[in-house]
């Protein structure tokens, strides 16, 4: 195509201009700041890989809530959230357009509410005194015999969180995927069943999510940002940074506690890095397991 | 015998479809009651707040709440409409802008020919994964280096650059044929008009999809009113909203608290609701190789 040579960069400018200072930017001053000690005022000083260091050797607090507590969380609401919205795309993709439209719109008003101003939500339907939703509920069934204090009770913040999170993962993934299941050329479905397809779970493994690959990966990389992107929902519920007796503490929540309550910037940028290569970490797993080669 | 038809997309009910019925019900149900919650919570008056044993359904709606909720911000020293003028402002700006570049770039990584391009594409794919709150201190002193701290440019411009927005609507412009666009320039059209007669037109659900993102995005964002102002005037309605949560007054601050996650809630809805056909179409090209 002819035109002027400049004019795809003129078009780019704008947008990259932006990219660069907001992402681009703060993900190379995170790599450069974990290698330093600063705390805001004085200019940074090199420390090497003492942060890292003290990591994995110093912080018993990450070692023994938030790294466990991350890992737990994030495995059980990623995949998880993953895994039931493809079941929920798969079957509404079953149904005509105005009971799916209907469906699709329940599922995915949750993510609309995005954690943080129905936290306040949650407070109420778990509050810990026996008028509380959740409590009045399981008490009429006779679950259980006096109320929970639910969301200061270590054995229970955790699993609340991963609830709440779970409740809101019918984001954008779920629309792609429900979109991708639509799209399959229906003429594979009988040529599957001249094949010799027997049923709808062979059919969902051998046509459905070969011929949507595109789309789960898609899905895949939203479910995990939604996920790490979920991670603040402890301290919103508990309403206290670290989350009582760091039981529902996440990274998210301990980068923010050593970098802006600590003022120990280094290390909270340390943390950060740590927290993008784990995310890194699952992308690079789902690019394995979904890429068309 | 062969296994007959996926029934993918049928055009009618169909007794084979119950089973499904059957298991999306239930999970609806369970899926909608904390939204149906906050609708019945945010009108009830006082004593159905306290009510033991505490009731789902509201029974004599009442304004109230909306009430207390406004005269909580007034006592702050700010009025609620301040808080809401700033959401509105900023959310409106930043949909606008993320738009306009995301449209203009991705014209630019589709249909351009250019050094660079593959690797631009990859790392915006990569930039799909980003998460803001994972790099917030180096954002945070991103911000108050360029000296925009406190002002509304902190709320739009970390915002505007959506990894999301640009990638689906680069998908989408993917699939105009490129005879439209040569048959555009044979006609002598410049590079801007092409981008603003022909592919603008012909991308609307992907502009309807990237504003929906855009928006939620900006509206529910707390960042910004977080770390990059420090008056209370320059803070949004969600901020706002989310200090409710710290209320300590658990009963009366209950209702303004519905009242509150209704009022961020809800226009998310509606956006929705009108551009849903849209966002379907769009993701079917929202497929990452």
């Amino acid at each position: 195509m002819k035109g002027n040579k400049k004019s795809p960069y003129l078009f780019l400018a704008p947008y990259l201009t932006l990219f660069t200072l907001f992402i681009v930017v703060p993900v190379v001053m995170a790599i450069f700041l974990s290698f330093t000690n600063f705390n805001t005022i004085e200019t940074p000083n090199f420390v090497g890989f003492m942060n890292y260091i003290n990591l994995l050797t110093q912080d018993e607090i990450f070692m023994q809530y938030v790294l466990p507590n991350t890992i737990l969380f994030a495995v059980i609401v990623g995949p998880g959230g993953y895994i039931l919205s493809f079941l929920l795309a798969w079957v509404l993709a079953q149904l005509p357009k105005l009971p799916r439209t209907v469906f699709a719109l329940i599922f995915y008003s949750p993510s609309m509410t995005a954690g943080i101003a129905m936290a306040v939500v949650w407070r109420v339907i778990f509050s810990g005194n026996q008028s509380g939703y959740a409590n009045h509920i399981l008490m009429t069934l006779g679950v259980i015999n006096e109320p929970i204090i639910w969301l200061q009770d270590t054995r229970y913040i955790l699993v609340i969180m991963i609830v709440v999170a779970l409740w809101s993962s019918m984001g954008v993934g779920f629309l792609a995927m429900m979109s991708g299941v639509l799209n399959i050329d229906q003429t594979l479905y009988e040529a599957g069943a001249i094949d010799g397809i027997k049923n709808r779970f062979q059919e969902l493994i051998y046509i459905t999510i070969p011929s949507m690959k595109p789309q789960m990966l898609f899905g895949a990389v939203m479910a995990i940002v939604g996920t790490f992107n979920a991670g603040a929902i402890g301290v919103q519920l508990t309403g206290a940074n670290p989350t009582p007796s760091y039981a529902g503490q996440l990274m998210v929540n301990h980068i923010e506690d050593y970098g802006f309550i600590r003022f120990e910037m280094g290390y909270a940028a340390a943390l950060s890095v740590v927290l993008l290569l784990i995310i890194y970490l699952f992308a690079t797993i789902s690019k394995k397991l979904f890429s068309e080669a | 015998m062969a296994f007959k038809s996926s029934g993918i997309n049928p055009q009618k009910f169909h007794v084979s479809q119950l089973k499904f019925y059957l298991f999306l019900v239930p999970f609806a149900i369970f899926m909608a009651l904390p939204i149906i919650f906050i609708f019945n919570h945010a009108f009830k008056p006082l004593d159905e707040l306290y009510a033991f044993p505490p009731r789902f359904f509201v029974s004599n709606p009442t304004l109230e709440n909306f009430q207390n909720l406004s005269q909580l911000a007034e006592q702050s020293g700010i009025p609620l409409s301040r808080y809401v003028f700033n959401s509105l402002f900023v959310t409106v700006i930043v949909v606008f802008l993320s738009l306009a570049l995301s449209t203009l770039a991705g014209y630019a990584l589709s249909k351009k020919q250019f050094r660079g391009k593959k690797m631009l594409l990859e790392v915006n794919n990569t930039a799909l994964m980003f998460v803001p709150i994972a790099v917030m201190i180096p954002r945070f002193l991103t911000v108050t280096t360029i000296g925009i701290e406190d002002t509304y440019f902190a709320h739009v411009l970390p915002l505007v650059a959506m990894p999301v927005g640009l990638f689906l609507i680069k998908q989408f412009i993917d699939q105009i044929p490129d005879s439209l666009i040569e048959a555009a320039v044979i006609d002598g059209a410049t590079d801007f008009k092409i981008y603003w007669r022909v592919i603008l037109p012909l991308i609307k659900p992907a502009i309807a999809t990237a504003a929906i993102l855009a928006f939620q995005l900006v509206w529910n964002d707390m960042e910004t009113s977080n770390l990059y102002t420090t008056s209370e005037n320059m803070r949004t309605l969600a901020f706002f909203m989310n200090t409710l949560a710290a209320q300590t007054n658990v009963v009366v601050g209950q209702g303004m608290a519905a009242v509150a996650s209704m009022i961020m809630f809800v226009p998310n809805l509606i956006l929705f609701v009108f551009l849903q056909s849209k966002v379907m179409n769009t993701m079917a090209h929202s497929g990452l190789k």
